[in-house]
């Protein structure tokens, strides 16, 4: 690891500035992605300022139609959390479901959307509950956050501030891990509103993505059993060392019709 | 004289906590990077990058200059050391020497792997050493790569050594090829199949470490490195480097966060910094990062192999004939080439009678790390081809696979394999029922309907495995290659209170030798454990050992177990003098000096004391004190066996294989401490499981570039990726040491890989499927078939 100044604000304001005033410094949440990188000195920010003291950047609640989690709130406080549990179970357990107790308990909603990893697991619930990602100067819809590999819609210094999620009470999240990171090999994450089906898949390679010809297809009746048939875009899975493109493909289309398996969706 | 104590009860053999625990629990553990020595400098590697290339120049100016920097050494500086050594001379089928390619302490010309290292930065402080190797520039020419075996091993492949044409260290064989021959001619069936053993990365949760102090006054090299051997490095950096006179060498080896055979090696890393120490006249340090781990520890197995069983009309076993090609990686290792010669082609009659055997070993150089013990070191590997012959000759003749085993189980002891050793004893039958006992295997049919059920494939497999122990006695090895002697040592010293140290020239490197040990000596001399303390991995104290590899504890147990009766003899001529009766009608037990001939009686501390006060007995007959060393070279291997049984599900939908149900017979002989062996059993079949599932290391083929480098990409066996283990021991004791004891370290890494694929390939009703057995893999074979099936 290379040499590094730290500082740690308890304001959003101070935290702002710092990162203002010091083009190679770097926000610092939980540090699940960004601590490893830097101890194999493959990023050496100046400075890390640190975001575990920002108030701001805190608390779980209720909210006007759903919830809002600040986003230094750890994947394991969002698992557990009674209001989360209540209105977006689905986001609960997936919560619960990344990485282990160690990660769970320092990793951030806020580091893991801002980092945006394609295997990601929050990705997929944001994009299809239709979550919105307040930053420190606006709010964005999740489809307009989230733009390719580790790239979202953030610019140079912004952070994310908080996320607010729509109830969802019938929802669930599947993921198949990948079996040394654990990370979602694919995940896709399934919602039944009113208004229809959204369905979103992580993991493929290229980046979260919608699969609206499952959703219309499920709009218009068809069941888990029916989706082999349902087009799915080869070109939305890349193949690495842990799994080919097809096999991905293949698996996204079980973990879909093993989301809408779940009891949440028998009412 | 005093009234008795009441006699103590029996350790040894039973399920006593480790005493080591203590200090590991409570976080005081001491190992090599907790430690700092006055005026303490780091050192930091500057490694390739690439696979396979020529150094045309280094530039290390900009290192030099850089803050906290003391000296940058590269190659040059250390043209004075002789090339690393390989410890195993192995000789062709031909009788020529294997071709040892050069490999020097730091590379001087060409870099045969990515992680070779080519210059080391020594700084006042590890980053700074870190910051300063970055600045090291190396003017590189690439040249092609090979990383994997067969590739290596095929006609134009890069060649990595000049004096191993076709990339091959050997061409070794053991057997009788004829008699193979002949009986595959005379069989009614023959089944074959070419298989590979997955390459490993070891894995030790504490990585390698050295840091090394020269004493310009005394000219003494004063060392603190983990290691599973450091008696043994003492003797290598003395007599091979010349780094310092061997009684002017002092290494220290204290707490070992695990080795897994990886320890016991000669690494250029750490030759590099005991020779920088004394460049630099200050203490040099350097603990390996996790990714400097997976780049340059030896990686285990790494096998390419095609083998042919053949069978009479009944399933019995008549000739087993295995061509290996074994992946040496860019150098041999320090006993890189016995791994897949006299480590495993002696193991390939297993259980079972096999009149002839022939095993043709083809060692290969590629450009990935080199390859050396791990874990079973050859003996995994030999289990795994044996038994997953015999689960493809069960599946093509319809013999049940504990059948087929039963009509060729070795029935008679001592057996004399067609290939080398000579098994000292087993009851093969009495583990093969235990086994199928444990595992309920009579009730696999329900299980197996009740999975299909809920739309999963349910599998289940046997693996029966044989290995090779308490590695000795020395001539065999001689004659065999060895370069070194595989004796051990313990020197027991009892002091005039009574309370007793063991210097033990093994090294725990996570075993819990202190308890064991301390077991054993306080039964000896019917004393309580706590005045027992056992001394290992400081060759200042402990002059004579060979260190802890190959699960041979019970060699240095065997030891000193012969020092503690020493002690007892020379007691009880001293008892005779104080009790005024003949020496010979002494006798001894539970702690007491008694005779038939009087009442009186002497506590083994009263005799402790009265050794020391040297009055009461005559010194010009008996000398004072109570010391004894004893060196024990056993008569022969020991034997361990077992049979182990995977039952196992399938997702058809995902491939995902569950390991449902795990049990495991182990015939260890007398065990020492039963908790202890539980323990390393069920470590054992972690990393066994690991194998067959999840762990493989993986080299891109054309840039030989590490491609699973870190715990993101290696996928490494976890508490959730395997069920309660259910376990059974047998006892046949081993006649080869005076305890009994056989030893366990490795027997689950051994005989589970090829029970978890003899389990999967039951599942899914195929010949074969090569580890690790991953979800795509399972899936690509039932989607292969759901296509067929249309």
């Amino acid at each position: 690891m290379h040499a590094f100044a730290y500082c740690r604000p308890a304001a959003l304001a101070d935290a702002l500035r710092e990162l203002a005033a010091d083009a190679e410094a770097r926000p610092l949440a939980g540090g699940q992605t960004l601590l490893p990188v830097m101890r194999a000195r493959l990023a050496a920010p100046s400075r890390l300022v640190d975001l575990a003291r920002v108030r701001e950047l805190t608390g779980i609640a209720a909210a006007p139609g759903g919830l809002r989690l600040g986003a230094m709130e750890t994947h394991a406080a969002i698992a557990e959390h009674p209001a989360v549990k209540r209105l977006a179970p689905a986001l609960a357990r997936l919560a619960g479901g990344i990485g282990d107790p160690q990660v769970r308990n320092r990793g951030t909603i806020g580091g893991s959307l801002a980092n945006n990893d394609p295997a990601a697991c929050y990705p997929a619930a944001l994009l299809a509950l239709g979550a919105a990602i307040e930053t420190d100067r606006r709010t964005l819809a999740a489809e307009d956050f989230f733009t390719g590999l580790f790239a979202t819609a953030l610019a140079p210094g912004e952070l994310v501030v908080a996320v607010q999620v729509p109830a969802a009470p019938a929802a669930a999240y599947v993921k198949f891990p990948q079996p040394a990171s654990r990370f979602a090999l694919v995940g896709a994450f399934v919602l039944r509103t009113e208004a229809g089906y959204r369905v979103a898949i992580t993991g493929g390679g290229m980046g979260v993505f919608r699969w609206t010809e499952a959703e219309a297809a499920l709009d218009s009746g068809a069941t888990g059993a029916d989706l082999a048939g349902v087009p799915l875009d080869p070109e939305l899975f890349t193949g690495d060392l842990h799994a080919s493109a097809r096999y991905r493909r293949a698996l996204a289309r079980v973990a879909v019709a093993r989301a809408l398996a779940d009891p949440a969706f028998a009412a | 004289m005093n009234a008795p104590p009441a006699p103590p009860l029996r350790k040894f053999g039973t399920a006593v906590p480790r005493l080591e625990d203590r200090r590991f629990l409570m976080g005081a553990g001491n190992y090599v990077d907790d430690q700092l020595f006055p005026g303490q400098t780091w050192a930091a590697f500057v490694r390739s990058p690439h696979g396979h290339a020529a150094i045309r120049s280094i530039d290390t100016r900009a290192a030099r200059a850089a803050p906290g920097v003391i000296a940058v050494l590269t190659g040059a500086d250390f043209a004075s050391l002789p090339p690393m050594p390989c410890g195993w001379m192995i000789h062709s089928r031909d009788g020529e020497p294997m071709r040892v390619g050069e490999r020097r302490v730091v590379a001087t010309q060409r870099v045969r792997y990515v992680g070779e290292p080519v210059a080391v930065v020594i700084a006042e402080s590890r980053d700074a050493a870190r910051d300063a190797a970055d600045l090291v520039e190396v003017d590189w020419d690439e040249l092609p790569a090979v990383a994997d075996v067969a590739a290596a091993a095929a006609d134009g492949a890069p060649e990595l050594h000049a004096n191993a044409p076709g990339n091959l260290a050997f061409d070794w064989e053991l057997g009788d090829s004829a008699a193979v021959e002949a009986a595959m001619a005379r069989s009614a069936h023959c089944v074959t199949l070419t298989l590979r053993n997955n390459r490993l990365v070891p894995n030790a949760i504490e990585p390698r470490a050295i840091n090394a102090r020269w004493d310009p006054v005394e000219e003494k090299l004063d060392i603190r490195m983990t290691h599973q051997n450091p008696i043994g490095m003492r003797m290598f950096y003395a007599a091979v480097y010349g780094l310092a006179a061997e009684h002017r060498l002092r290494i220290v080896s204290p707490d070992v966060g695990g080795g897994f055979g990886s320890k016991a090696h000669n690494y250029p890393e750490e030759v590099a910094v005991a020779f920088a120490a004394k460049l630099v006249g200050r203490p040099v340090k350097w603990t390996a990062e996790r990714t400097e781990a997976f780049l340059t520890d030896a990686h285990g197995r790494d096998h390419l192999s095609t083998a042919t069983l053949a069978l009479d009309p009944d399933g019995r076993f008549l000739a087993l004939r295995v061509d290996t090609l074994a992946a040496m990686g860019a150098y041999l290792s320090s006993t890189g080439s016995l791994i897949p010669t006299y480590m495993y082609a002696t193991m390939l009659s297993g259980q079972y009678a096999i009149p002839a055997i022939h095993c043709r070993t083809r060692a290969i150089y590629t450009n990935t790390a080199p390859v050396d013990a791990y874990r079973g070191a050859g003996r995994p590997e030999a289990a795994y081809l044996v038994e997953r012959m015999v689960g493809l000759a069960a599946r093509r003749l319809a013999i049940d696979e504990a059948e087929i085993r039963r009509r060729n189980l070795i029935r008679h002891f001592p057996y004399r394999t067609p290939v080398e050793w000579v098994y000292d004893s087993g009851n093969y039958e009495a583990g093969l029922d235990q086994a199928l006992a444990l595992a309920d295997w009579a009730g696999f049919p329900a299980r197996k309907a009740e999975a299909a059920a809920r739309g999963r494939l349910r599998g289940i497999g046997m693996s029966a495995y044989v290995e090779a122990c308490g590695i000795g006695p020395s001539a065999i090895l001689a004659r065999l290659g060895a370069g070194a002697g595989m004796w051990d040592s313990a020197e027991v010293r009892v002091h005039p209170a009574g309370t007793v140290e063991v210097l033990s020239g093994a090294h725990s490197h996570g075993q819990g030798h202190a308890t064991a040990i301390a077991q054993l000596v306080a039964d000896r001399f019917g004393i309580p454990m706590e005045q027992v303390s056992v001394i290992q991995g400081d060759t200042d104290r402990i002059q004579a050992g060979t260190g802890t590899y190959g699960s041979r504890a019970s060699v240095g147990m065997s030891a000193t177990a012969r020092a503690c009766d020493r002690i007892i003899e020379k007691a009880k001529r001293i008892a005779g003098h104080l009790l005024a009766v003949p020496a010979e009608t002494v006798d001894f037990a539970d702690g007491l000096f008694a005779s038939a001939a009087t009442n009186a009686t002497l506590s083994f501390g009263e005799l402790a004391f009265a050794a020391h006060a040297a009055s009461g007995f005559p010194t010009d007959e008996i000398e004072p004190g109570l010391v004894a060393q004893s060196f024990f070279d056993p008569p022969n291997f020991t034997f361990p066996s077992g049979v182990h049984v995977a039952e196992i599900e399938i997702d058809p939908e995902t491939g995902q294989t569950e390991v449902v149900g795990f049990a495991a017979a182990d015939d260890f002989g007398v065990l020492a401490n039963p908790m202890i062996v539980e323990g390393q059993v069920m470590g054992g079949v972690a990393q066994g499981l690991g194998q067959a599932l999840l762990e493989t290391c993986v080299y891109d083929p054309e840039t030989a570039q590490l491609m699973t480098a870190s715990f993101m990409d290696y996928a490494m066996p976890r508490a959730d990726s395997f069920p309660e283990l259910r376990l059974g021991f047998g006892c046949t004791p081993s006649p080869s040491n005076p305890l009994g004891m056989k030893g366990c370290g490795e027997a689950g890494a051994i005989g589970a890989p090829a029970a978890v694929i003899n389990a999967v390939c039951h599942a899914l009703d195929i010949d074969h499927i090569d580890m690790p057995a991953t979800a795509e893999r399972v899936w690509e074979i039932l989607e292969a078939r759901r296509r067929e099936q249309g």
